[in-house]
Formats: structure tokens, C-alpha cells, sequence
């Protein structure tokens, strides 16, 4: 098989099927470690497959900074919680990104012929920077130009929240919305930390925190961890009627200049969607895409990640949630999961509400958080690292 | 592929105990301090350093690119697009454009500040459209700022410059001059 990807022959040996995932409990403390979770998380994962360890042939870790955890070479530190002892093993970090990088690199390890079983791992213990994590959040800004400004993390949200409202003229309210959709959503995931219902003026009166972004507008700091295990389709059909397919991936990064770029549209989430929907053959994803897991670490993050992957036109996307077509019932639902804002965000370790929900969502078993409407083809996708980074999959059901 | 609902629920259960703050206060859980103290010293490399030293004379220094045109601020010896040297290095002016702010009611560590700080991307004039840098604004209400708004550099007296973004100590709205 060998496809053109962005001007790239790209030579896939083999299909890559999802026949697993795990998921841990999502809180802002949690008592076990990061081994601990990646050990619930990967447990998990290989019963859902009906797999043994011994049947990974290697392994994929996933986290975010290692001053969280406050352990350098993290990846090293998790790889016996991970299955990772004694086998082909490769931490991925790109940020905020790295949920759904992870599963790309798990992808290319089975679609090369590498490996022909491929466990992924993510995990995020943020609480143990304390008392809160944003404090380690302020060594990924310039150490130069940004630093002896006394940044926040929120800051940059903060600012592009505020482009994007002012080049749409969108008003906060529309952008509640989501949050308000998403934290209800979450009343129906098992790992869910921050479920509710919620009103759009309870967002708007909530704690202002760098605004336009207030404390409801943003998802929590989380501890968790998530797996997925990839196969072969030969291994696919031995384990599973109902394999769920990586169809297209696709990642781009643009330069740490955040403030050279106009924030209002995140080219680099369009790039990335342009790779993987070219790999899937997705060619108009507004009607081709019937479920979608954007990141949604902010609230106005689902909607600008929305248009960035081509669900909505540019500005389109709030009045598409106003309009009730991305609710769990809608023509077009978006983070049925709950999201980060609902479930929590373990970095990393989001993969397990963005690609495992996807996952569960295709292969129907998704529970009460099932979507209403008939799925083939659905998108995640997550963001990270400088305002920079965008990483895309495309998973299907159909073959 | 069956489609339809199935009376299964992924994930079946999930495992973790939950900890609250005061555990940790009342010591009910066990757990190790550690204080890490590492030091660093960032050299500002060849571009940066003589955008600095800009600074310190009351300069905002940018470099130029002959072949996309643009000129950079932040400066950088090489232009990322084209992927060469920058051609030039040119002076633009102290005075810009409100592309995007924030009002911040919080520090580097989430904690409350006593009065609240306005954040912004100022693009620069002289500069390409959207070569903006992340600075603060002053001498204007929060209510008053507006995205467009044309802000200028207030500079530290010249005595108390040392090479530091923070040389400008903010920017203020042009119009109030």
C-alpha cells in the first residue's frame, strides 16, 4: 500500500485496528503514582482486548513535562507501570498534543510492520507539583523575551480567546455553551472529575481569572492515565468482530513565535487535518465525519478547534452549538465524552476522552454517552506545547 | 460492524483514590517534600542579545528578510520560512497596534494579584502585519482597552535599563499624548 501524503510516498505494510483501551479514575489527587495508573490503565486496556502482556510487542508512553511528575527522563520512570520491561519502548511528548500524538506513534509502529501488537500508554500525575501546577506551567514560556514578565499559562488562552471573539464577534455566552454541554455530558463518565449542570451564567459569574477566561472556562489539572492497544488486522479478526480503524493521522507544528501568527485560526490544526483526512479519503469532513473529540482544554478551544478541522466554517462553529447540532443527540455530536472540561485534563492521558471515547463510540460501546445518531467515521484531535502544535486521527468502522 | 445500541458500557469501572488537599494538611497520606533548586543562565544567543542591547539605548531592533520580506520582531539571525540568513537589521519605530489582550487577576503560580494586569500582543509599527511581541499596558482603565488600539513604549529612565524586555516598563495608549 502506498499513499501520497502531503508530497510524501507514504508506505503503510498493514491496516491498524483499536481492539482495547483503559481508562483511570480522573481527580485532581490521586494516591497512586504514575506507575500505579499507567499499570490500572494498561490492565485495563488488555481485557478489553482479551490480551495478555506477554502479547505486546512494544510499547508506546505518552506524557507531558516532566516537571509535573518532577522526575526527568519520565518516560524511563513509568515504563514498568507501562508493560514496557524489556521491550521495544519510545516515550512521545508534544505538550498539550502529546493525547493524541501517542496513538499516531502507536499507529506507525504497526502500519511500518514493526510491531504487529502496539500498546499505548499516557499518563499525567499533575498534582504533585503543588500547590498548583501552574507553577511548573511557567517554564515552558521564553526564558528571555516572555519570563520576566511573570506570565500565567491561562495568559495565552486569555489573549486568543479574545482575538477570536473579536475577529467573529462572538460573545461569551455562545462559548459557555460549550462548557455547559460538555460538564453535562460528563455526568455520564465513570472517570468524570468536574460533571455537572451547569448555566450559562453560572460560567459568566464564575471567578475571573485572566479574562475574557473565567474559572469555568477552563478544564482542571488532573492526575490519570489512559491505554489503547493497536493491531494488525490478522490479529484484529482473531480478537474482535468490531475492530475500530485508524484511518488517517496527520501532525504539524508551527514555531514557538506565538505572537508573530494571528491567533483567531489554528493553521496548524488545519494542517494536520488536511494529512489525516487525506489518508482517510476524507474529502468534505462537515458531512463525512460523524462524531468528533476535539481538545477542549477551554471552552472556545472545542470551537476554534472545530474550524480548524473543518467541521465549521470559519466563526461558524458557536452557532452550530447554539443550534444544538454538536449536543450527544445533534447531527454533528462534539466531546460526547464530556471532554477535558467534564472528565478532567491529565494531559497526556486525555487521550482516553479523546481517542479511547472515539474508540468506544464507533465500536458502539459507548453506554449512556453513546451518540444518538448511526456512526462510520469519526475525528479527535488535540492541541499543545506554544499555542503550536496540532495532532489529528481519524478512526472509522467500516472496511 | 453491528450497529446499533449494545448493552455494554466502556469503561466498565475505573480504579483511583481520590485524595483532598487536607490529607495532605492533616498528613493522612503518606508522601515525600522535595524543594528542588536548580539555577540557570540562558545566554540570549547573537540575535536576541543585540535586540537587548537595543532595548537598553531605547531601540526596538528587528531583522529583515530579502527574500519573503518580512521584518521579524522578535529579531532572529535566520528567517524560519525561507530558511536563510536574515538579510538586514532595521529599526522600528516604538509604537504599535492592541492585536489581541487580557485582564489578569492572577501571578505565575494561579495566586490572586492585588490589582489586576492587562496583558496584550502589540504588533509593532515598521514591522510585517502581526509581528507582534507579548508585553503589558498601563496608564489606562481595563474598560478602556480595545482590540486596534494604538499603544506606545514607556521606557525605564535610561539610568535603570539593563537589557531586559522589561526595559519597557509598558505601553501606553497613543492617543492620550
Amino acid at each position: 500500500m502506498v499513499e501520497r501524503v502531503r508530497g510524501i510516498k507514504f508506505h503503510k505494510k498493514q491496516d491498524v485496528a483499536i481492539v482495547g483501551a483503559g481508562i483511570t479514575l480522573f481527580r485532581r489527587r490521586l494516591n497512586e503514582t504514575g506507575k500505579e495508573l499507567s499499570y490500572y490503565a494498561v490492565k485495563q486496556a488488555l481485557e478489553e482486548a482479551g490480551l495478555d502482556i506477554s502479547d505486546i510487542e512494544m510499547v508506546v508512553m505518552g506524557s507531558a513535562p516532566d516537571a509535573f511528575d518532577g522526575v526527568h527522563m519520565k518516560g524511563e520512570y513509568l515504563l514498568d507501570g507501562s508493560g514496557g520491561s524489556n521491550k521495544p519502548y519510545m516515550r512521545f511528548f508534544v505538550g498539550g498534543g502529546t493525547g493524541v500524538f501517542a496513538p499516531i506513534a502507536g499507529y506507525w509502529h504497526v502500519a511500518s510492520g514493526l510491531a504487529d501488537v502496539c500498546l499505548v500508554v499516557t499518563e499525567e500525575k499533575m498534582s504533585s507539583s503543588h500547590p498548583h501546577p501552574q507553577s511548573a506551567f511557567k517554564y515552558i514560556w521564553d526564558p528571555i523575551l516572555d519570563r520576566p514578565l511573570n506570565p500565567n499559562l491561562i495568559w495565552i488562552f486569555a489573549l486568543e480567546m479574545r482575538r477570536y471573539m473579536h475577529v467573529h464577534n462572538i460573545k461569551h455566552e455562545d462559548i459557555a455553551l460549550v462548557s455547559v454541554k460538555n460538564k453535562a455530558n460528563a455526568l455520564d463518565h465513570p472517570s468524570a472529575q468536574l460533571a455537572a449542570k451547569i448555566t450559562v451564567e453560572d460560567v459568566l459569574n464564575s471567578e475571573p481569572m485572566s479574562l475574557p477566561v473565567r474559572r469555568l472556562d477552563v478544564s482542571p489539572p488532573s492526575d490519570g492515565a489512559s491505554a489503547l492497544i493497536m493491531v494488525a488486522p490478522h490479529i484484529a479478526r482473531q480478537l474482535t468482530d468490531e475492530p475500530v480503524w485508524v484511518d488517517g493521522v496527520g501532525w504539524a507544528l508551527d514555531t514557538t513565535w506565538w505572537t508573530n501568527r494571528d491567533l483567531y485560526f489554528p493553521r496548524y490544526v488545519a494542517e494536520a487535518a488536511k494529512m489525516a483526512y487525506k489518508m482517510a479519503h476524507v474529502t468534505d469532513p462537515r458531512k463525512e465525519i460523524d462524531v468528533a473529540e476535539p481538545y477542549d482544554p477551554f471552552d472556545y478551544k472545542e470551537l476554534h478547534h472545530m474550524e480548524g478541522l473543518g467541521l465549521a466554517r470559519k466563526g461558524e462553529a458557536p452557532i452550530l452549538t447554539r443550534e444544538g447540532v454538536t449536543a450527544r443527540d445533534g447531527d454533528l455530536p462534539v466531546c460526547p465524552s464530556g471532554g477535558l472540561l467534564g472528565v478532567g485534563n491529565p494531559i497526556a492521558a486525555t487521550m482516553g476522552v479523546k481517542v479511547a471515547e472515539l474508540y468506544w463510540q464507533l465500536s458502539y460501546r459507548a453506554g449512556k454517552r453513546q451518540v444518538a445518531r448511526e456512526v462510520t467515521t469519526g475525528v479527535t484531535q488535540a492541541w499543545g506545547d506554544l499555542m503550536q502544535v496540532g495532532t489529528v486521527v481519524v478512526l472509522s468502522n467500516k472496511r | 460492524m453491528a450497529v446499533g445500541k449494545k448493552d455494554i458500557s466502556a469503561p466498565p469501572y475505573v480504579e483511583g483514590r481520590e485524595l483532598e488537599l487536607e490529607d495532605f494538611e492533616e498528613k493522612k497520606v503518606t508522601y515525600v517534600e522535595d524543594y528542588p533548586d536548580i539555577r540557570y543562565q540562558f545566554t540570549a544567543g547573537q540575535a536576541i542579545s543585540k535586540f537587548l542591547n537595543g532595548l537598553k539605548e531605547g531601540k526596538i531592533l528587528a531583522t529583515k528578510c530579502n527574500k519573503c520580506r518580512r521584518v521579524m520582531v522578535p529579531p532572529r539571525t535566520f528567517c524560519e520560512l525561507c530558511f536563510k540568513p536574515a538579510d538586514e537589521w532595521v529599526e522600528v519605530r516604538d509604537t504599535g497596534t492592541v492585536e489581541t489582550f487580557s485582564i489578569s487577576y492572577i501571578d505565575p503560580d494561579a495566586k490572586p494579584l492585588d490589582e489586576p494586569e492587562i496583558v496584550a500582543v502589540i504588533s509593532i509599527d515598521g514591522a510585517s502585519p502581526k509581528m507582534g511581541i507579548l508585553h503589558k499596558l498601563g496608564e489606562i482603565e481595563p474598560d478602556r482597552v480595545y482590540i486596534g488600539m494604538k499603544v506606545k513604549a514607556v521606557w525605564k529612565p535610561e539610568s535603570e535599563r539593563e537589557g531586559m524586555i522589561t526595559d519597557i516598563k509598558y505601553w501606553k495608549p497613543l492617543e492620550v499624548e
